[in-house]
């Protein structure tokens, strides 16, 4: 089945998205999450360091140079598909953290427990809330941190608060 | 249900006011209209059908279908989307055609409409394109007068609370509430005034507007004319697609996003365009559950990065599913749909209920273009625009010397371009009427505004509108 008929992307279209294992080790990193042909550039005005480009015309897709880009993240709240993630792998520890735009209120506390979900909205365990920023530049899209065990750092995408959270 | 706390948007509302509904007191809101406050105090009904008196709710929330009809203080068929409450009114459901009993004695002859006297150039509709088309024209020396029906301007603007896609320079990025705003206040550097709550019934070739104003006829003349009028929501007829709680998408935004009252608990989406992808994130934004949107085609409409954010919310897309009824006492309380083939053939055997107490219509718009016809424009069918179009060319010229159209009214798109043409169609008028215009300048703003048009209708989703246009142009040539 193809993301057309069902709005999630599958592995293969993933592919170039995706940065190596290696690279992840290394650090901070971001990953764009949009394939498709759209009229759309604000990530590439976004990003302090020049990382993201785009091909021809504003319909291109973006395209990330891995080396370049710190994972500092100020791009998540700029894309208007709200397509942008980050990911923080490095170590050698069993979690990591996967940074997500979450335009919803409440938002959740410092510390939270909250479910993990994938690109399909299906719970896949537990994240902790690390860090939320919400500043003004960032104009209503806070982005939080979830800390996720760490072979699940490419699947989740959003969280929900657990019920009675509130 | 009113929203308290909201991601994108803070309600300021007005005091709570008094009034009367059918006999018992509801409180209310001042600065809602009478609809947003009796929906949210609970009431779906507003009015019966005339003849089967079937129940009958809001549908499209702007002023056009006449589906919310109510009495109010004894005069029948006010329509009660776009009326403001006010303190001890008297509202009732209106099950008739309405008797007049009650109303103030109004002048028994209509008489000679007042007239407002001259302006070079009159624009038709405060929404993207409208204000873009004054803006662009004024600073090119054309003075001009915004005309909206509504009482506030921004057209559907004020309801987009999510980024806009597009080029840095055209606004990408920031929320379309806030790009409403941002047009104002360049409205505000300019000749330019706006007339708001204020109805165009008729349009003349020779550049006379025929307004209603404050209960009353009025004229007014202009060397040219914007017709900037937007587009009006299509419906989809299935059994029970009158009862209340089936809603067009604008209106859903409308009461959501405006007045900050959801439309139910439950809701299906039909049509996963991007306009049904981005309500129905708006839905859940408001706190409202989305039990699925729903597609008759194979394919998912609009962009994907709209579809993932519901998805990752746990939203299902059903694409090839359609809605075969939707069921309930008085409002809607469950809804029907199934799988078609690529034929739009209901698949037997594949029927599902679903417990919902809203269906909203995400199916389409199509251009207002009564105006541009009653004035005489030549018109064509062109399905890539949505139907119905005064033909017109590059520079958004009717056939009529002088009459222009832009954004949805020319055909549908989205509101970055309906601000470029906005701009193209300024222009163009400011080109037909300033006298001694600077053609440098002039040259150098089109060539800006078409360039970004035509970056933005470049992709495989422009592709639609660019062959729609591509057939209108050519039309227009040999008209």
């Amino acid at each position: 089945m193809s993301y057309r008929s069902d709005g999630v992307l599958k592995k293969e279209d993933l592919q170039r998205a995706l940065p190596s294992e290696e690279r992840l080790r290394r650090g901070p990193v971001i990953i764009i999450e949009c394939v498709e042909y759209i009229p759309c550039n604000p990530c590439v005005a976004a990003c302090p360091k020049g990382a993201i480009t785009i091909d021809g015309d504003i319909n291109g897709t973006p395209e990330v140079d891995v080396e370049t880009c710190d994972g500092c993240g100020v791009c998540l709240s700029a894309c208007p598909g709200l397509a942008i993630f980050a990911v923080d792998a490095s170590g050698d520890g069993e979690t990591a953290v996967v940074r997500v735009p979450y335009e919803y209120r409440p938002l959740p506390e410092m510390g939270e427990e909250v479910t993990a979900l994938d690109r399909e909205g299906q719970a896949v365990g537990t994240a902790r809330v690390t860090k939320i920023v919400n500043s003004r530049a960032m104009d209503r899209t806070p982005v939080v941190s979830l800390e996720v065990e760490r072979d699940k750092v490419m699947e989740v995408r959003h969280f929900v608060r657990k019920k009675g959270a509130e | 249900m009113r929203i308290n706390e909201h991601p994108i948007l803070e309600f300021v509302r007005g005091r709570e006011i008094g009034f009367e509904f059918d006999g018992r007191k509801l409180t209310g809101r001042e600065g809602e209209t009478i609809a947003a406050a009796v929906h949210a105090a609970g009431v779906r009904v507003l009015r019966r059908s005339i003849k089967l008196k079937r129940p009958r709710g809001f549908f499209c929330a702007i002023g056009r279908c006449s589906s919310c009809l109510m009495t109010v203080n004894g005069v029948p068929n006010v329509m009660t989307c776009v009326t403001p409450l006010e303190a001890g009114m008297k509202v009732e459901t209106q099950t008739d055609k309405g008797h007049v009993v009650h109303a103030e004695p109004r002048e028994s002859r209509p008489g000679e409409p007042r007239d407002l006297g001259h302006v070079p150039l009159a624009v038709v509709g405060a929404g993207p394109a409208g204000l873009s088309a004054a803006i662009y024209a004024g600073r090119l020396g054309a003075e001009s007068i915004v005309i909206d029906e509504n009482n506030g301007a921004g057209g559907q603007l004020i309801k987009q609370t999510h980024m806009f896609f597009g080029s840095k320079e055209h606004y990408a990025r920031v929320r379309g509430i806030d790009i409403g705003r941002r047009l104002l206040d360049e409205l505000d550097r300019v000749p330019s005034r706006l007339m708001l709550g204020t109805t165009v019934l008729g349009l003349y070739g020779d550049g006379t507007l025929s307004l209603l104003r404050d209960g009353r006829h009025h004229c007014l003349s202009a060397d040219a004319v914007v017709l900037a009028t937007g587009a009006s929501e299509n419906m989809l007829a299935f059994p029970g697609s009158d009862l209340p709680g089936v809603y067009g998408a604008g209106a859903v935004q409308t009461l959501m996003n405006v007045y900050g009252v959801v439309p139910g608990d439950r809701v299906l989406m039909i049509g996963a365009g991007n306009i049904g992808l981005i309500v129905a994130y708006q839905l859940l934004q408001a706190g409202v559950e989305v039990a699925a949107v729903i597609e008759g085609l194979p394919e998912v409409g609009g962009y994907h990065v709209h579809a993932a954010k519901i998805r990752r919310a746990g939203v299902p897309i059903r694409t090839s599913h359609t809605i075969l009824r939707a069921e309930g006492e008085d409002r809607v309380q469950r809804a029907a749909i199934a799988r078609v083939d690529r034929d739009w053939t209901v698949l037997p055997g594949t029927e599902e209920e679903l417990d919902v107490d809203t269906v909203c219509l995400a199916v389409g718009l199509s251009p207002n273009c009564e105006l541009a016809l009653m004035a005489g424009c030549d018109e064509a069918y062109v399905a890539e625009l949505g139907g119905r179009v005064a033909v017109h060319g590059r520079n958004l010229e009717t056939t009529l010397p002088n009459v222009l159209i832009a954004g949805d009214a020319s055909g549908i798109e989205e509101a970055s371009t309906a601000m470029l043409e906005g701009r193209i169609a300024g222009i163009e008028a400011a080109q037909r009427i300033v006298p001694n215009v600077d053609r440098s300048k002039l040259e150098r703003m089109r060539s800006e505004a078409a360039e970004g048009l035509e970056a933005l209708r470049a992709g495989p989703f422009g592709e639609k509108p660019r062959t729609g246009k591509e057939a209108m142009f050519r039309l227009a040539e040999n008209a």
